[in-house]
């Protein structure tokens, strides 16, 4: 019919170059990710203009709430089963090896030494539901934070103490943490905050 | 990759037989869509911020008996934070005079300096009201650090300063 045909190959393009990127770009993003736990609480953090990076690892997170709970974390596997071992032999409450093995992948939590036993034997679903978790008590008549950082700290003793509280949080909440760590001569930690954006000002 | 290019090596007619040009062509689409997957997903989920931490010492807790450091009181400027963002603050500690700042640049930033550049050895006690919050105290330990003031301290309030505020809540209301 003289029509002129369209050459079949002229149209699909050279993509290895793209896909060369893509993947680069994957790999990359892959290897970089990290997985942040799900915490119990939400925490808007003050923002400073402070540059210190926070270090990745021994790092003891106490997590002050909006409304004044304080909140425990620390990182390693290892040494938080061998923390919870010294906390149920303190209080005298009996860990199971369960309990023990999924106390060290729990994300931080903010309960009394006597609810800690009931919230580990439920299912990590029914975990999720537990949303309001009461804090770790930690006023001057019954002070199980001041334990929790000893105890923390012999079990790691490169520990460094970080508190991360939320900026709405009311000031004597972090005022009894902060009495509790330096009562426990603890006189050098961390506040975590954000970055202040620098439009700001 | 995996184009291979066919020309080139050889006469034209030394009667190799020669694969056909399409057939070494792979679709690479679903491929790319899943690659292009992959990538939305991990640039999505990561947060490249990591947190910033601020380094704070207290002041270990004095043992008995054990004197003091004394300092001039002339030389001591005290900063009370309460509610609202509100800032009071003064000079030396017998019968001050009890000024009202707040957060901004202009406020405590511009005090701080001249009280810095007016006091030689200043030091500063940081007093967090009952009703103030926690960013507050961050807020207020950046500005020392912006301020580059050395000597602060964060202590707690005494029944006296909440006199203070209370007596110039007071009197601001009445002149209004």
């Amino acid at each position: 019919m003289g029509k002129i045909k369209v050459h079949r190959t002229s149209p699909s393009l050279d993509m290895t170059p793209m896909v060369d990127l893509a993947f680069l770009l994957v790999t990359f993003f892959m290897l970089t990710t990290k997985f942040a736990p799900e915490e119990p609480v939400a925490v808007d953090m003050p923002s400073s203009t402070s540059e210190i990076r926070l270090p990745d690892t021994d790092i003891l997170t106490i997590t002050i709430s909006k409304t004044g709970a304080v909140f425990f974390n620390m990182d390693g596997n290892y040494t938080r089963a061998t923390l919870l071992r010294k906390m149920g032999a303190k209080y005298g409450v009996e860990f199971t090896p369960e309990e023990t093995a999924r106390f060290a992948l729990l994300p931080s939590f903010g309960l009394p030494m006597n609810a800690l036993k009931g919230y580990l034997d439920l299912s990590p679903d029914e975990r999720k539901q537990v949303t309001n978790q009461p804090g770790i008590p930690c006023d001057s008549v019954h002070n199980e934070l001041q334990d929790w950082i000893v105890m923390s700290r012999i079990s790691n003793p490169k520990l460094r103490i970080a508190v991360k509280g939320d900026g709405s949080a009311n000031y004597p909440a972090v005022k009894d943490v902060i009495k509790t760590l330096v009562d426990r001569k603890v006189n050098r930690f961390n506040l975590i905050t954000n970055l202040e954006r620098t439009a700001k000002d | 990759m995996s184009e291979v290019q066919q020309q080139g090596g050889g006469g034209k007619g030394d009667g190799k037989v020669r694969s056909k040009k399409s057939s070494t062509r792979i679709d690479m689409t679903p491929m790319v869509d899943l690659a292009f997957l992959l990538l939305t997903f991990f640039m999505l989920t990561t947060t490249f911020n990591k947190p910033q931490t601020m380094e704070i010492i207290m002041p270990e807790k004095p043992k008995e008996e054990e004197d003091q450091p004394l300092v001039n009181e002339k030389k001591v400027v005290t900063l009370l934070l309460s509610k609202d963002d509100k800032i009071y603050y003064y000079q030396g500690i017998t019968d001050p005079t009890v000024e009202v700042t707040n957060f901004s640049k202009d406020g405590i930033r511009k005090i701080l300096l001249d009280y810095n550049a007016a006091i030689k050895d200043m030091t500063v006690l940081i007093k967090p009201a009952d009703d103030s919050r926690y960013k507050n105290v961050v807020d207020i330990l950046d500005e020392m650090n912006i301020t580059n003031i050395k000597r602060y301290a964060i202590v707690d309030i005494t029944p006296v300063d909440k006199n203070l505020i209370k007596k110039k809540d007071g009197g601001e209301t009445a002149t209004k």
